[in-house]
């Protein structure tokens, strides 16, 4: 029966799994009514407009 | 050819999926805007766009078949009778989803989906900052300006209302900067005036006038 010859070392295990925990950033794009940093078609969270229009009311902003 | 069109299942059985979704098309109608999660939305879009194309025609069938899902007789009314009208002239397309920020519990994402042509209320607290403003201005002018004057006080203030609207539309949050700059406009204005105006009083009207018109180019 075909047995593994060599322990894994820990280097190639963690060379193996680093490509798949790599983590990525989000995307941010400035808002265009308060500057603030948000994700792409969201609406922003601290002012509440999305695409130069007023969506939630300041006092709805959680 | 309808092959390989899975439904949708939202975690639940068919006939709590069934109930869920026709309480929220019932809401959408009824509201023109509601929040839910992104996938319920989506299946809500495709519903409550089929039911606006069909209340297009106003008959008794599309009607039953409407009523089938919308168990609310005046929402149905206002689906027949105010909301299809609406969209006459629009092929498709009569919902929006707007993305909000996950939610806080789970993470979920939430969305607002509402009806494309959806006029905003005016809201309250806007209301009350105009009229604030407007308040404002209005007896520190009268204070201010004297009988001389009058007509030219007439003139300006609509045109300073209308930049207040404006600053209202455009942005709330800055709302309060510019509702602070123009207060200080306004604290400051009246006085410039009243000097000039005690300057101008022994001349005759047309100067003060003049004078006016001079102060708002400036
Ligand atoms: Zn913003």
């Amino acid at each position: 029966m075909a047995v593994p010859k060599y322990k894994t070392s820990k280097a190639r295990t963690r060379q193996r799994r680093s490509i798949n925990m790599k983590l990525s950033a989000p995307t941010l794009v400035e808002c265009g009514n308060c500057g603030n940093r948000v994700l792409l078609h969201r609406v922003c969270p601290k002012c509440g407009f999305y695409r130069g229009k007023q969506i939630l009311k300041p006092e709805e902003l959680a | 050819m309808r092959h390989r069109v899975a439904t949708k299942k939202l975690g639940m059985m068919t006939a709590h999926r069934k109930a869920v979704l026709r309480n929220m098309m019932i809401s959408l109608f009824k509201h023109e805007r509601i929040r839910t999660t992104k996938q319920k939305a989506k299946v809500l879009r495709s519903i409550a766009e089929k039911a606006i194309t069909r209340a297009k025609v106003d008959n008794l069938h599309n009607r039953r078949i409407i009523a089938k899902k919308i168990h609310d007789k005046p929402v149905l009314d206002k689906l027949f009778k105010v909301i299809a009208p609406r969209f006459a002239e629009r092929n498709g397309g009569y919902t929006r989803i707007l993305k909000l920020r996950q939610r806080i519990t789970d993470a979920a994402d939430m969305v607002f989906i509402e009806l494309v042509d959806r006029k905003e209320k005016a809201a309250k607290s806007k209301k009350k900052t105009v009229e604030k403003e407007t308040e404002k201005k209005a007896p520190a002018k009268e204070a201010a300006a004297k009988k001389p004057a009058v007509k030219s006080e007439a003139k300006k203030t609509p045109a300073k209302k209308s930049a207040g609207a404006k600053d209202v539309r455009t942005a709330s949050l800055k709302n309060e900067k510019t509702e602070e700059k123009t207060e200080e406009k306004a604290a400051k204005k009246p006085k410039e005036k009243t000097v000039e105006k005690t300057v101008v009083k022994d001349t005759p009207k047309t100067k003060a006038k003049k004078a006016a018109a001079e102060e708002k180019k400036a």
